[in-house]
């Protein structure tokens, strides 16, 4: 390939990845949780660590480290209109920015964004920044996540309830 | 809700079967609190497994007073305040770590984890100074039980022993469940903050009446079995231990079924490993039983609360602001078991816990909801009229009866009334 068509199929790959990131925080935004839980790979893991980037997950405690079957769980507890702390839900509005591709392989995408998300609830409204990881995988032409790791910025301190998708 | 501070009437504030709302919400009284519990009683301040090794160290609190909490290079537990006697800086601000000494980054004054002052630079400006007085200020009193670790700020009072009561019979319980008679606390912690009076987080530790009702969501979607327990058909007990301690009691439950490891809402055959090393170390009848019982659901008066497998530390910050801290509970000698525990945990508590994020939820919509002017109290009257002594005489109840709850504020009144 020529030096402008592997430039245009970055670009292309840039475009596709930012595209379905911003799908990702818009279902999440609007608490659209099947078209959410969509997106996963039958072997998804949603991770939120707590107390820094890179601790042990099989050994310490993290905010959320849910495997494909928690991901479900945590939809259909969503879905029984029950979850008291989502009902009102969040309001939510989130920037997703910095999209940077990290590596790519024949069929996975490590991307790594920031986002701050801004939620206003019965308590009050935060603002909620965090550093993102993700492993994207191409299945059927489709992309979809495999691993996604949002590190919360200030993780090491105590938070409020942090009870939508993030 | 005007009460001034010096006449507060207590004997009006808190009575049988209601309390006032102004107790979550006044200012004053929070700092009444912090004298007369927080800084005077026994308070769990963090656990041995923490700090291991010699020079071990890790940051807790007693309230809003951040403690540091040492092994010294002699093995023996320090808890430390962490301020320098020079200026007032801070001495440590890492979570964690290891080191014989702390170094004030202002003037560079040393203590060691003893809270000794070692030195100061440039000696000579502090002739006749006597270092003896100039160490870092520590928690009067540190007691340890089942490795769990207590301070007191008062030089005189109770015994731990004596504080913790009826509570000593549940830890001792507690660690059985280890094959080595020992549990630890490994895991890491998870911050949550609410903004809440840190009262309403400790009624609702025992209140066996919400868990219907605020975890309807997980109950629905998730076969734990928990919400069994907690029907109004339970034959677990709600227990006022004595001394501000309370318990649900679901051992009559785990009996009547009758099967090791029910009571984690599993079977003996999923953790075998762990099963074999408990009756290798209890015997076979013996480990039958604590398999059979499980471990304890009981606050222990003012912050801690062992929740079968989680251990929540509670942290007042402000009247209307406070942080539970919580861990998974491990249990030495048990890696299988462990792995699980940590796992259900993860899933259960935290800002995004299937379960305590809808506690937090109650406890921030009733500290916003006392603040409306009428009714002005909280009527706390459930199976008032049903209340029985156990055999060794304390208050209890059915499973979802206030009783605890009631326990918890008759203790906190006598501590708000003492001197």
């Amino acid at each position: 390939m020529s030096m402008t068509s592997v430039a245009a199929v970055q670009t292309a790959l840039i475009d596709e990845v930012s595209q379905f990131l911003f799908r990702e925080a818009r279902l999440q935004d609007t608490h659209e949780y099947d078209e959410w839980e969509a997106l996963w790979t039958a072997d998804g893991v949603y991770w939120v660590p707590a107390n820094g980037d890179d601790i042990d997950p099989e050994t310490q405690m993290s905010m959320i480290y849910d495997n494909r079957s928690r991901i479900s769980l945590r939809i259909k507890q969503f879905h029984t209109g029950k979850r008291h702390t989502q009902s009102p839900r969040s309001r939510l509005g989130r920037v997703l920015s910095n999209v940077e591709i990290i590596e790519t392989s024949s069929d996975e995408i490590r991307v790594a964004a920031n986002a701050m998300v801004f939620e206003s609830n019965l308590r009050a409204d935060t603002v909620w920044c965090t550093r993102n990881e993700y492993l994207l995988r191409r299945e059927g032409g489709e992309l979809r996540m495999a691993r996604k790791k949002v590190v919360l910025v200030n993780n090491d301190k105590a938070l409020y309830t942090l009870s939508f998708l993030i | 809700m005007t009460t001034a501070i010096s006449s507060r009437d207590w004997g009006h504030l808190i009575q049988v079967d209601r309390v006032h709302g102004s107790v979550y919400t006044d200012e004053e009284i929070f700092q009444q609190e912090l004298e007369k519990i927080w800084y005077r009683t026994w308070v769990y301040v963090g656990h041995v497994s923490e700090v291991p090794k010699p020079n071990d160290f890790v940051l807790k609190s007693i309230g809003p007073q951040a403690v540091i909490m040492t092994r010294d290079r002699d093995g023996q537990i320090n808890l430390l305040l962490n301020r320098c006697p020079h200026r007032g800086n801070q001495v440590c601000l890492e979570h964690r770590g290891n080191r014989g000494s702390f170094t004030c980054p202002y003037h560079g004054w040393t203590f060691a984890n003893n809270g000794a002052l070692r030195g100061f630079p440039f000696a000579a400006g502090y002739e006749g100074v006597d270092r003896n007085t100039l160490g870092l200020g520590k928690v009067a009193r540190v007691g340890i039980y089942q490795g769990f670790v207590f301070g007191s700020f008062a030089e005189e009072g109770p015994s731990l022993e004596e504080h913790l009561g009826a509570a000593c019979g549940a830890l001792d319980a507690l660690v059985q469940s280890s094959p080595e008679g020992e549990i630890e606390i490994t895991a890491g912690f998870l911050q949550h903050k609410a903004k809440t009076n840190w009262k309403f987080i400790v009624e609702n530790e025992t209140d066996g009446y919400h868990p219907q009702f605020v975890h309807a969501s997980i109950f629905d979607v998730a076969s734990s079995g928990i919400g069994d327990l907690y029907s109004a058909d339970s034959t677990a007990v709600a227990r006022d231990m004595g001394d501000g301690h309370t318990e649900i009691d679901l051992r009559p439950e785990f009996r009547r079924i009758g099967k090791p490891m029910n009571w984690f809402g599993t079977t003996e055959e999923r953790l075998p490993e762990y099963v074999a090393k408990m009756r290798a170390a209890y015997g076979e009848e013996k480990a039958n039983e604590i398999m059979i019982d499980g471990t304890p659901h009981i606050m222990i008066f003012p912050n801690l609360f062992i929740a079968e497998i989680q251990l929540f530390v509670i942290q007042p910050i402000s009247v209307d602001e406070s942080v539970q801290h919580v861990t998974a509970l491990q249990f030495k000698g048990a890696p299988d078991f462990n792995r699980r525990l940590r796992q259900q945990t993860m899933g259960s508590v935290g800002p995004a816990g299937f379960l305590l994020a809808d506690d937090s939820e109650m406890y921030e919509r009733t500290q916003r909801g006392v603040h409306v002017r009428n009714p002005e109290w909280n009527y706390l009257g459930r199976g008032l009229a049903r209340e029985r002594r156990d055999e060794n005489g304390h208050l209890i109840g059915d499973a979802t009866d206030e009783v605890t709850t009631r326990g918890i504020w008759s203790h906190y009144r006598k501590l708000m009334e003492a001197e």
